[in-house]
């Protein structure tokens, strides 16, 4: 789950990591009320689960309450990569002598934490790492450990020479490392640290990805979900225990299994077809489930075809037919169903469809021909 | 032959008296699957009925299951909360083999755990994963027994159902299964594609292996590199998610393109470079596979 900046700064405040103040405005004059209590010249920050915001022009500085209530205006309800602007951050801006970039991240291949610094901050960390690999020091962090002090210590070293730099970048590692774990991140990044005129070291950006699993334990964290920065149909799916992911095309995918789910996904488009969706019904048998990821399916007008592929193991396929007849008869399904159920209970399943005037294939193959076929025509 | 499991495979089952672990437990043991203890704290001493009248002691530890019954492998149904501790627990009793079946533990739980498992020598296989089959023989875990039949074919995966779409196929074209492998979807598993890949390498019984990844992390490459240095017998790949979008998590954990990398593209293309035989729909897994074998 990715988290808005002012949402992560806050995480890092708990930790006691150095943080500029910041007071998050969803209107223009809220951001002229906030910049003129700070005084002085601000940054206005739009609040969007995406990066390169600043190219974007979300990110603004003022030199006045006036021009911060321009720039809020401007950038609420701008659009950066497909993602509508609803708030902004106001923060008071700072003098920058340097910039560094701190980053943890659980890392795949060595199985554990893994910290990536580097001196040069403030760009995109994946630009650096392909031009520029030397500028980066990663540290593997024995989880069982964790961030040792002397690790710390030369991950700072790596950023800063004065020794008061490095003091106060060896306390930011450490606190940064205890954000990571105690609220389960993937991914916890300050970029730029800056370093000011007066020789302080701060966080003045901050983006954090929460594992979702670990959010039934973080009841803190988990309020910082933002329904408003995900599609209604995903927060839908999620309550219904389904995963769902919206893509552009117009074949509707219901599958059960994430791996097959996203074979089907692109099978259709192997046959010229684009899936209007991701969708995994999960490992369970529950007919409510499937009239959930029909009405899901459904509300998106672009779907013209709807293809069930079901390979059932734990879930039974009479379980799924009885949900696909349920949902037809609680709401109106427009676009053409097709169906493919293979495995446990796969006889019963196939009767009941038919006595409902589905009618069901077998093979994976069939089904997404026909799906794609079936849109075309639409 | 086979491998990870057997017949000397005697199986703990953790959770056994929860809705998933006792459904299951039936189902291995009906498979043939030697079945000797089940755990769930608090029930010591009760036992477990299976479906042909069999009986299983039911205890409060993992390492009363040991003792008691000579337990080596243990499959874990536990909820996601208690099932780091679950295999950490399995682990300190000297079981060899674990099944994390759980979907669903927090990965910074899992990094810990890992390193405690490695530590005890044992090995995990999942989270988040189907288990094995050895077909004929055992299953630990919740692959459907009849869809697969014995044979020189290994089968890895980091999928479940997808896994079953592509050992049907092989079974309905007569084409059986040493062992299969879902080795799980999360970003921190214990087993991965290459442990998989050198055992059956070492397995005189396999002549062919089937790898089934998806996009998101670097295992599938690094696997593919290390087929090349090392495997003799041939491999057929698929990799699904070549229409999933950047940024976003298709169901597993793992299943994320992380800016450019992970991408359904890179894997397929970093296969091909390795010799290994990319289907490019699931039913073509079943007709590279019969190539490779000469059938």
């Amino acid at each position: 789950m990715d988290i808005h900046e002012y949402q992560a700064k806050e995480l890092f405040r708990d930790s006691g990591i150095p943080v500029p103040p910041g007071d998050v405005a969803t209107t223009p004059d809220q951001a002229e009320k906030i910049a003129a209590g700070y005084g002085g010249s601000v940054v206005v920050k739009a609040q969007v689960h995406t990066g390169g915001r600043g190219k974007a022009g979300g990110v603004k500085l003022a030199d006045s309450a006036a021009e911060a209530r321009e720039h809020a205006s401007r950038i609420l309800g701008m659009s950066i990569k497909d993602l509508t602007v609803q708030k902004v951050l106001v923060t008071p801006a700072e003098d920058i002598e340097s910039e560094a970039y701190v980053g943890v991240l659980i890392d795949r291949a060595t199985q554990a934490p893994m910290f990536m610094v580097s001196p040069e901050g403030g760009v995109d960390i994946e630009e650096v790492a392909a031009t520029n690999p030397e500028a980066i020091r990663k540290l593997r962090v024995d989880p069982r450990y964790g961030l040792l002090p002397h690790q710390a210590y030369g991950l700072a070293t790596f950023l800063y020479e004065d020794p008061k730099l490095v003091k106060q970048a060896t306390r930011i590692m450490g606190q940064l490392y205890r954000a990571f774990t105690d609220n389960a991140c993937s991914l916890a990044e300050i970029n730029p640290l800056i370093v000011t005129p007066g020789g302080e070291v701060k966080a003045i950006d901050a983006k954090v990805s929460i594992d979702e699993s670990a959010l039934f334990r973080l009841p803190e964290v988990a309020e910082f979900r933002d329904l408003d920065a995900e599609p209604a149909s995903e927060t839908k799916a999620r309550e219904a225990g389904l995963s769902f992911v919206k893509l552009d095309g117009d074949v509707g995918c219901c599958v059960n299994g994430a791996g097959l789910a996203m074979a089907t996904m692109d099978l259709v488009k192997y046959y010229g077809g684009q899936p209007a969706n991701f969708l995994d019904i999960g490992g369970s048998s529950n007919p409510d489930k499937v009239v959930a990821a029909l009405e899901i399916i459904t509300a998106d007008p672009n779907v013209k075809a709807i293809l069930f592929n079901i390979f059932g193991g734990i879930t039974r396929c009479d379980d799924v037919a009885n949900g696909i007849v349920e949902a037809a008869r609680r709401i109106d399904i427009k676009p053409p169903i097709v169906i493919r159920l293979t495995g446990t209970n796969e006889e019963e399943a196939l009767q009941i469809l038919e006595e409902a005037g589905f009618s069901a294939f077998t093979s994976m193959d069939e089904v997404v021909e026909k799906a794609v076929e079936l849109a075309a025509q639409a | 032959m086979s491998i990870f499991i057997d017949r000397s495979t005697r199986l703990v089952v953790q959770g056994i008296t929860g809705r998933d672990g006792s459904f299951h437990a039936k189902q291995m043991a009906a498979y043939g699957t030697q079945v000797v203890a089940g755990v769930t704290p608090g029930k010591g001493g009760q036992t477990f009925e299976t479906d042909d009248g069999g009986s299983v002691p039911i205890f409060n530890t993992v390492e009363e299951a040991v003792q008691n019954e000579g337990a080596n492998t243990s499959v874990i149904y536990v909820p996601p909360a208690f099932a780091a501790g679950a295999i950490m627990e399995a682990a300190d009793a000297g079981i060899e083999f674990i099944a994390a079946i759980t979907e669903g533990i927090p990965v910074i739980d899992m990094t810990r755990t890992y390193a405690f498992v490695q530590d005890r020598g044992a090995r995990l296989l999942g989270p988040n994963c189907p288990g094995a089959i050895t077909p004929g023989v055992a299953k630990v875990g919740i692959i459907p027994g009849q869809i697969t039949t014995p044979g020189p074919v290994g089968v890895v995966s980091r999928s479940g159902t997808l896994t079953y779409e592509a050992v049907n196929q092989l079974t309905e074209a007569g084409i059986g299964q040493t062992t299969c492998v879902g080795i799980g979807g999360d970003p921190i598993i214990g087993t991965d594609f290459i442990d998989t890949l050198q055992a059956f390498s070492d397995d005189p019984d396999t002549e062919a292996v089937v790898m089934i990844g998806e996009i998101g992390g670097t295992d599938e490459q690094e696997a593919a590199r290390w087929v090349k240095e090392n495997m003799e017998i041939p491999v057929v790949g698929f990799i699904a998610g070549q229409t999933a979008p950047p940024g976003r998590q298709m169901g597993h954990a793992g299943a994320i393109i992380s800016g450019s990398a992970g991408t359904a593209e890179e894997k397929m293309r970093v296969f091909e470079e390795n010799g290994i035989a990319v289907a490019k729909r699931p039913v073509d897994i079943r007709i590279l596979i019969q190539e490779a074998l000469g059938l």
